[in-house]
């Protein structure tokens, strides 16, 4: 089974060979690296830019106002923030010239901790990005989901953020479920499509024939079902939740894991649905904690279902500091940890009215 | 840095073949046209008409002349434009409908490039290739090297032109475009066009730029430059007309800084009064048409008269159009179909 940052490499052949990409650029995307993650080894399309993210999201929405389309990768989301304007910007293209021009555009990036990355290499980016409106925004946790979003990405006629939690690129794990059309051996896959080890000047990929599978924007996936907690997040915290949730199932907390997958539009009849239920919720997301989009989901939660729940809506989410620290001490202390999520999970379960 | 606009060394008028009196002439209505839209834009401003007015007066004579040279159309084939807020004459010699612009101006549902959301002057046409205007100063520059790109792939005539002011040179952006349009090997067919009116807002650009001239930047890129006086007409046009001919022709980047005048200041938040001491190039430009004979002081007397009635009878009327609906604000937020190839059927009529 493709590891996510293969299923990425697949969508994106995928959108070259039949969706009408022109361009998959950005720092070290192109050969011969094709990207710090692989991400895009292989691709026809993929080309080198230069030290310079305002001129990547800038030529991403020329290409797309000039009707090709492109896919730009900003190395770290940690360093998307010197080009929020122009996020803006690629945002307001067609409500500011009132759908007269449109702007197709992806931008792909790695988000979140978990692979050591310091202060300049851990951020989250979903609050900053569900605060500019005319983006769609999705995160994948698993490897189906990161090929079906990024083929519905690049479909979109608007501006569509891929997030990728950086952590889980290599892993494989989340969702039984391959990729139509990919090879039934791991070894098979990689001889296939990952490039050789030192001199790659010759080695061109052998695709394999993928289907289409478009994941539509704004349905979230019920990943673990469960009577008594509903948990909703997304990314890195879906691998958290669901290994919380079965911590919480020893002990008798029957814990429902929702996958939230597109955070702009998010499926709030899939929380209303799971929240009827369970009557218990905790949003749980590692950015961090302040005016996070946590906040917004549980601010939406204590309007609508106020009287539907029997205790009150939990956030679990990063804490408010500038960066998230090298050593593991510091990592652990700065986002949701395992066995935190398993407690607030029991904590909900046994509160009574 | 200059300000004489007599003494730039690429102007040799008297080296060149003149323009033809039918482009002189065309030159001269279109500026004429857009000064006279201006001023009834401030006027509208002052009574209460519209709540911010910012233009271009002052530039007309280098905004005219790049509106008939451009290569005008729909898709990379044809001339992209990356404009600013003072380019209206560009946009009047390009055929926009002033009325258009008084809609913006009074923000009006039935404002084309915006649907009353945006100030006037912030033009967006896509079957023309107008790229949306945005008041942040620089950014289409980052813009830019995007759709010349498209340009180089489509091996048409087409190029992208961006244009911007002097001050907004120090943005990181201006540098973004000089460097991704001059990658070696991989140069870009993009036309950058500095009209330098020596302010930004209320500070002297001569007290923030080292450089003596901003074309000084792209050298190091090997990007050919000009220095123009950009209050004559005739240098503006011809001038104009080489760089992009070597752009079309080259493919590679080219760098333009034209100085022009701000006649009112650099918008309704600064007052909006005429600057009577910076050479006005529709006077300048009308001494040197009467002197040769080709349009007489009545003839352009009435002219400007007829157009100022126009532009009044079109304020009074546009007063009438609707407002946009609260509910409004809904909508374009997305596409709902790919439409980047194809114009929406909402664009604006010319």
């Amino acid at each position: 089974m493709a590891t996510v940052v293969q299923a990425i490499r697949l969508a994106l052949h995928v959108g070259e060979e039949r969706l009408g990409v022109t361009d998959v650029f950005g720092q070290d995307v192109g050969p011969p690296l094709g990207g710090v993650f692989t991400q895009s080894q292989g691709l026809k399309t993929a080309w080198n830019t230069p030290l310079d993210e305002r001129g990547i999201i800038g030529t991403a929405i020329g290409l797309a106002l000039a009707g090709q389309r492109p896919v730009a990768e900003i190395q770290f989301c940690d360093y998307a923030f010197n080009m929020i304007d122009l996020l803006k910007l690629a945002g307001g293209v067609s409500w500011s010239s009132a759908g007269d021009w449109s702007c197709p555009m992806v931008l792909m990036t790695p988000v979140g901790s978990g692979i050591r990355g310091s202060i300049y290499h851990s951020h989250s980016f979903d609050a900053q990005a569900t605060r500019i409106p005319g983006w769609k925004i999705v995160m994948p946790s698993n490897p189906l989901d990161a090929y079906g979003l990024m083929l519905s990405a690049i479909a979109d006629p608007n501006p569509v953020m891929f997030l990728a939690p950086k952590a889980l690129l290599r892993t494989k794990a989340g969702r039984n479920e391959r990729i139509p059309g990919e090879p039934d051996d791991d070894r098979t896959l990689s001889k296939m499509i990952d490039a050789p080890l030192g001199d790659r000047s010759k080695w061109r990929p052998d695709w394999p024939d993928v289907q289409d599978f478009f994941i539509p924007f704004g349905k979230a996936r019920v990943c673990r079902e469960g009577r008594d907690v509903t948990v909703v997040t997304y990314g890195r915290m879906v691998v958290v939740a669901t290994q919380a949730a079965e911590l919480a199932s020893a002990v008798g907390v029957d814990v429902e894991v929702i996958d939230l997958r597109s955070l702009h539009p998010y499926d709030w009849d899939a929380i209303r649905a799971s929240v009827r239920k369970t009557k218990r919720v905790l949003f749980l997301n590692e950015d961090t904690e302040v005016t996070n989009f946590g906040e917004h989901l549980l601010r939406r939660t204590v309007e609508e279902l106020f009287y539907e729940l029997y205790a009150p809506p939990r956030i679990l989410a990063g804490a408010h500091v500038p960066g998230i620290g090298l050593a593991d001490s510091l990592e652990r202390a700065s986002v949701p940890q395992t066995d935190q999520v398993a407690a607030v999970l029991r904590e909900l379960a046994a509160h009574q009215p | 840095m200059s300000t004489n606009p007599s003494r730039h060394p690429t102007a040799t008028p008297a080296e060149e073949p003149p323009l033809s009196t039918e482009v002189l002439l065309c030159l001269h209505d279109a500026m004429l046209r857009a000064r006279c839209l201006e001023e009834r834009l401030i006027r509208m401003n002052k009574q209460g008409d519209g709540f911010f007015w910012v233009g271009g007066p002052g530039e007309e004579a280098l905004n005219a002349s790049l509106g008939l040279l451009v290569h005008k159309g729909c898709g990379p084939e044809y001339d992209y434009l990356h404009l600013h807020y003072r380019s209206t004459a560009t946009l009047v010699a390009m055929g926009a409908d002033p009325m258009d612009t008084l809609r913006q101006m009074k923000s009006v549902a039935t404002d084309p490039y915006s649907a009353g959301r945006n100030f006037c002057n912030h033009y967006s046409i896509h079957r023309w290739n107008v790229a949306p205007v945005s008041s942040p100063i620089e950014v289409q520059f980052s813009m830019a090297p995007g759709t010349a790109l498209a340009n180089k792939r489509a091996s048409g005539r087409g190029i992208t032109i961006v244009q911007g002011g002097d001050a907004g040179t120090a943005e990181g952006d201006f540098s973004t475009c000089l460097l991704w349009c001059s990658r070696p090997g991989h140069e870009l067919p993009c036309l950058m066009i500095v009209t330098n009116n020596r302010w930004g807002i209320s500070t002297l650009s001569s007290d923030q730029l080292a450089p003596k001239h901003i074309v000084d930047r792209a050298k190091p890129f090997g990007i050919k430059t000009a220095v123009i006086d950009g209050n004559d007409p005739e240098v503006s046009y011809r001038e104009l007309k080489k760089a992009m001919d070597y752009v079309r022709t080259e493919g590679r980047p080219f760098l333009l800084e034209a100085t022009v005048s701000r006649l009112y200041g650099h918008s309704s938040a600064s007052g909006a009064n005429f600057v009577p001491d910076e050479p006005d190039c529709l006077v300048l430009f009308e001494n040197k048409l009467e002197e040769r004979k080709l349009l007489s002081r009545q003839a352009m007397d009435d002219l400007r008269a007829k157009y100022t009635q126009e532009l009044l009878d079109a304020s009074k009327r546009v007063r009438d159009e609707p407002q946009p609906k609260g509910d409004d604000i809904w909508k374009h937020i997305f596409a709902e179909r790919d439409g980047a190839s194809k114009p929406s059927p909402k664009s604006p009529s010319g």
